[in-house]
């Protein structure tokens, strides 16, 4: 059975009644059996609920009455949302045996929409990180060359997608966490508007950056994944209340009159040139298609990272206080309380994550505030103003995803080293635009390249449109890797 | 640059026992960090206002109306530790 | 040596509403350990906080009862520190932008005088859970946390240090509650904690320019707590002082049962509470129009309401002051008034009678009292027309207490209505007189004194239901004809 179709071929099948949910999510819970030992993209596998799920989505399409473009369908989801009755880990130690008593509003929508969850995907504890190195289980290796890392932070939704162990998945972008791992996986990943996507049920990294979105083969399957999952949400205060278009219709209206922005201080020194290369042959073959190409300047890029660095460690040492081994989670004794819960965060958090909420902390801290958080707060807001100039212009913003393709394991045992990873994919995060990575072609040795596209707030439409026409025109996404 | 006090002060904030080599780990990772941060103080943001939400929403707010509580057991069901309808933690040294 | 005090009250309301501040669980008290409670409230992961509305209203109407100036554009902030009743491990309260500022509650002090204490600030903020200690706090090995009360919403009041003297603390914070309960925003139950206060305690040289060292004292959990509390505080200031010692900067708990204030555990270091503007909650921006709306439906505030029993009843200071010290009775009382308009004559009655029965700030008593504003005025009547007299009609005030029965049934069942027959009356006065010759002797050389005990006679022989008055006249006609 073909488990690398795209979703929107797969339903197609279900309809025709050439085959149903359960055989396939059948052969996808065996090929998870067979294969991801070594690919390590789940964390759980939720097989019996699969199951069930499929079997009900079964019935739907005998009596002809499937709930969707999504019913049936088996999705990875990272392992941030929180799953009723099945434990959320947040690939730390300190969740190891959480089971949450609710779903996120995300799960619900995908319940309600008839998907089949396959399992929890693997991820950088608490989402951070750049290549799913940094989960607290076992790391996630890359479809396309196990010794290579899928990216991160959602790098177990992206790989099982890459893969075949899953037909679709969602994943968290605080930083690049879903548009980083699709373009090292060869998928399409989809940073939505921040408030599009609900976050309640999210357990939080970044408060102010945390950004669900999904991930697909094609344009076509992360449109059909965002329609089912963006909409307002009264749990969330910050989620927009604006009417959610058929993300599919305006996709084959092409890109004909569409004006495109090139950023200088995107094409940067020390970037792998080959990802030049194919970036800049994947701007060519839009002009080609009738876009409007030419160059715009983001002039706060280059600080990006280092806001990004101050004001997302700063809201996760707040964000991850509540670990403390008093209501939920792992507790280490101690002598008294503080002991306790002293020695309960230092065993329960990894390096990472340690190191990250002692910035968060100093950052914050009194005679630091000012000079760090509140200078960043301010940057960010020009990092914003970049883009409203950018978009007085332009209609799209196209850059690479990633300075570099997937590295080996390893590679980047220095912090600022694998930070410098996001620098592509920070600026969109910090101002809240909706942004897709899609495949552009590959290294010499067999590796994904990721285009970026950045639209205005809440046009997710255009960007996934204008994605669409790059990938009609070219047959990367139809690539699969070798897995025997 | 960061002083080992300073760490061991942050560390205590933050609610993490850290070892001695861990401290001082700690202090040469972030310093290398906060080399790279220090560049903001170059950007200038003269009058600038901050950004504390990515989109500009104002005044969402709920009625008071009820909804459900959820059953005691499922709210103790993930508890380390409790005591009957209780949490339980142990004794308290105020800091 | 002498001192000024300085004084200012830090004041945590739990608001009335139906809900938490960030959660649709219910705020009722005294429920069962941990029923109260839902993913949000116990901070679970991946849960977030929305407003609630009404507290918010609730904040607006008291600020604006406070004179302040309410800060249309407002926020919600994280504060940061560890303690395992607060399920986050941070609190959302309001900081730099907080609800409303510069305001001031008009007190009126013992003895006459008021003062107007500044108010700084007043926001929002969410209640912690409850720990219970096996134990005491020092003994203890482990304690017990409950999260009912945790996201409660609470409402924080700081006055500006103008408050000089305990008596004048304890006379702000009667006055603070008794606006909170007339808004209907907070209980005032200081016992269940609906109200609490802290201080923050200074004292300077008479006259002295710059503040003195100030200490803050916590768990004052009533009115006489606070000002035992202060005044121990003043005296343990003041004697150091004089000790030439210096007064140390720090947090004290007032022990009510031994009656003195301790030292909180010294703190290892101090706290660093790294507030930022809560990213899960957006900034409010408050409409003008709601904020007048509030401001429109402000009911009159218990000073004002006294005020104006003085000079549209012609009351004294004292009646009107126990008229209004809840607005059920002041309702109680004006209601009277309308069916019965000598207003002295019903609030020595409300004062005397009803309130012997009940307990005048008990809102809930008053208002179901059995004796309805109606019914009082009817028996007042009945005493005005001369039907009964004034102690008959204190006897059956009592009856229709227990009773709920109208005074007029009451007086005709029981007979008691009084004997205004002026034949009726001659013959009992002639009786009296032939039966106390001795009496209009001692009348003719001048005694006038004997009339009244013939007066007496005659009433006792009515079982006094006759007409004093009459009586009287009828007495002083008879000796001085014959
Ligand atoms: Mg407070
Ligand atoms: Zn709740």
């Amino acid at each position: 059975m073909d488990l690398q179709r795209p979703i929107h071929e797969l339903t197609a099948a279900y309809r025709r009644g050439e085959t149903t949910p359960s055989a396939v999510t059948e052969a996808y819970l065996a090929r998870i059996e067979k294969l991801d030992g070594r690919i390590g993209a789940y964390i759980t596998v939720t097989a019996e609920e699969a199951r069930a799920t499929a079997a009900a989505a079964d019935r739907r399409y005998r009596d002809g009455t499937p709930l969707g473009p999504l019913d049936g369908v088996p999705l990875s989801i990272k392992d941030v949302f929180c799953t009723r009755g099945v434990r959320t880990t947040c690939g730390s130690r300190i969740l190891e045996r959480f089971v949450p008593p609710y779903d996120a509003t995300l799960v619900a929508r995908l319940a309600a929409a008839g998907a089949v969850m396959l399992g929890k995907g693997n991820l950088d504890e608490f989402a951070m990180g750049s290549s799913t190195e940094h989960s607290a289980f076992h790391v996630t290796r890359n479809p396309w060359d196990l010794s290579r890392v899928p990216g991160g932070s959602s790098g177990g939704p992206a790989a099982a997608v890459a893969g075949g162990l899953a037909a679709g998945g969602f994943g968290t972008d605080t930083g690049g966490s879903i548009r980083q791992p699709a373009a090292f996986c060869g998928v399409v990943g989809l940073k939505p508007t921040y408030g599009r996507i609900s976050r309640y049920g999210l357990v939080a990294f970044a408060s102010s950056l945390d950004h669900p979105g999904p991930f697909g083969r094609d344009v076509t399957d992360a449109a059909l994944l965002l329609a089912a999952a963006a909409g307002h949400d009264p749990l969330d205060a910050t989620s927009i209340d604006a009417p959610v278009p058929d993300y599919t219709a305006d996709l084959p209206r092409g890109v004909r009159g569409l004006r495109l922005g090139v950023p200088d201080e995107y094409f940067i020194a020390g970037m792998d040139p080959e990802v030049e290369r194919a970036v800049r042959a994947a701007i060519e073959v839009l002009k080609g298609l009738g876009a409007g190409v030419e160059r715009v300047s983001l002039p706060a890029t280059p600080y990006a990272l280092a806001t990004y660095y101050v004001i997302a460690p700063a809201e996760a040492s707040s964000n991850l206080a509540r670990y403390d081994g008093v209501k939920y989670g792992l507790r280490v004794d101690g002598r008294d309380l503080v002991d306790m819960e002293s020695r309960t965060r230092a065993v329960g958090f990894g390096a990472e994550v340690k190191r990250r909420v002692m910035l968060g902390t100093y950052v914050l801290s009194a005679g630091y505030h000012d000079a760090y958080y509140g200078k960043a707060q301010k940057v960010r807001t020009l990092v914003r103003r970049d883009f409203d100039a950018a978009f007085g212009r332009v209609d799209l913003v196209v850059a690479p995803t990633t300075p570099n393709v997937a590295f080996v394991h390893g590679e980047k045992e220095d912090p600022v080293a694998m930070y410098l990873n996001d620098v592509f994919t920070i600026p969109a995060d910090m101002a809240g635009v909706p942004a897709v990575s899609v495949p552009c072609g590959f290294t010499a040795a067999g590796l994904p390249i990721g285009l970026q596209l950045i639209g205005r707030t809440l046009d997710e439409a255009t960007v996934l449109r204008a994605a669409y026409a790059y990938e009609q025109a070219t047959d990367w996404h139809r690539r699969r890797p070798e897995l025997a | 640059m960061i002083s080992r006090e300073e760490v061991e002060h942050v560390a205590r904030l933050a609610r993490l026992a850290l070892t001695a080599e861990e401290l001082e780990r700690m202090r040469a990772q972030l310093n290398a960090i906060l080399v790279h941060i220090d560049a903001l103080r170059a950007v200038d943001t003269e009058g600038v206002e901050p950004t504390s939400h990515a989109v500009p929403v104002v005044n969402v707010m709920r009625e008071d109306e009820p909804r459900a509580c959820f059953p005691r057991d499922a709210m103790l069901a993930n508890a380390p530790d409790r005591s009957g309808e209780f949490f339980r933690v142990p004794r308290i040294i105020e800091d | 040596m002498t001192y000024d005090v300085v004084i200012g009250l830090e004041v945590h309301a739990q608001l009335t509403t139906r809900t938490k501040m960030f959660c649709g669980c219910p705020t009722t008290f005294g429920a069962a350990p941990n029923t109260q409670t839902c993913p949000v409230c116990q901070g679970m992961p991946g849960t977030l906080p929305v407003i609630n509305r009404r507290a918010i209203e609730y904040g607006v109407r008291t600020a604006l009862a406070f004179h302040c100036r309410i800060n249309e554009a407002c926020r919600f902030a994280r504060k940061h520190y560890y303690y395992p009743d607060m399920p986050k491990n941070f609190q959302i309260t309001q900081y730099e932008e907080p609800l409303a500022e510069d305001g001031w509650l008009e007190v009126d002090l013992p003895g006459g005088a008021t003062r107007r204490i500044g108010i700084q600030r007043l926001h929002l903020e969410e209640d912690v859970g409850k720990l219970v200690h096996e134990g005491t706090l020092e003994t203890a090995q482990a304690s017990l946390v409950d999260y009912n009360r945790a996201g409660v919403p609470l409402m924080e009041t700081v006055s500006r240090p103008d408050i000089r003297s305990p008596e004048e603390a304890a006379a702000y914070l009667r006055a603070f509650r008794a606006v909170l309960v007339s808004l209907g925003v907070c209980d005032g139950n200081m016992e269940e904690g609906s109200l609490r206060c802290d201080a923050n305690v200074s004292l300077k040289p008479a006259g002295a320019r710059e503040l003195g060292t100030k200490v803050e004292i916590k768990n004052m959990n009533s009115f006489r707590n606070v000002q035992r509390a202060l005044e121990f505080e003043v005296r343990r200031q003041a004697e150091a002082l004089d000790r030439g010692e210096r007064v140390v900067q720090e947090t004290r708990l007032w022990d009510a049962d031994r009656g003195y204030t301790r030292s909180m555990r010294s703190k290892e270091f101090a706290h660093d509470y790294r507030y930022f503007p809560e990213p899960d909650l957006v900034p409010l921006a408050l409409d003008r129009r709601w904020v007048e709306d509030i401001r429109g439906a402000l009911p009159e505030l218990p000073r004002a309401r006294r005020q104006r029993f003085v000079s549209a009843y012609e009351l004294p200071e004292y009646d009107a002051g126990i008229l209004t010290q809840s607005r059920a009775l002041a309702e109680y009382y004006e209601a009277a008034v309308r069916e019965f308009a000598q207003p002295k004559i019903v609030s020595n009655w409300v004062m005397s009678e009803l309130l012997r029965e009940l307990p005048g700030d008990d809102e809930r008593a008053i208002a179901e009292a059995p004796i309805t504003p109606a019914r009082l005025a009817g028996l007042l009547r009945l005493v005005d027309d001369g039907t009964i007299s004034g102690k008959i009609a204190k006897a059956v005030f009592e009856e229709m207490f227990r009773t709920g029965e109208e005074a007029a049934v009451i007086v005709r069942r029981e007979g008691l209505t009084q004997v205004a027959d002026v034949g009726v009356l001659e013959g009992m006065v002639d009786a009296a007189i032939a039966g106390n010759p001795r009496a209009v002797e001692d009348f003719r050389r001048g005694k006038t004194a004997a009339a009244k005990a013939l007066v007496g006679q005659v009433m006792k022989a009515s079982g006094g239901k006759a007409n004093p008055a009459m009586v009287t006249r009828l007495v002083e006609q008879k000796l001085t004809r014959s």
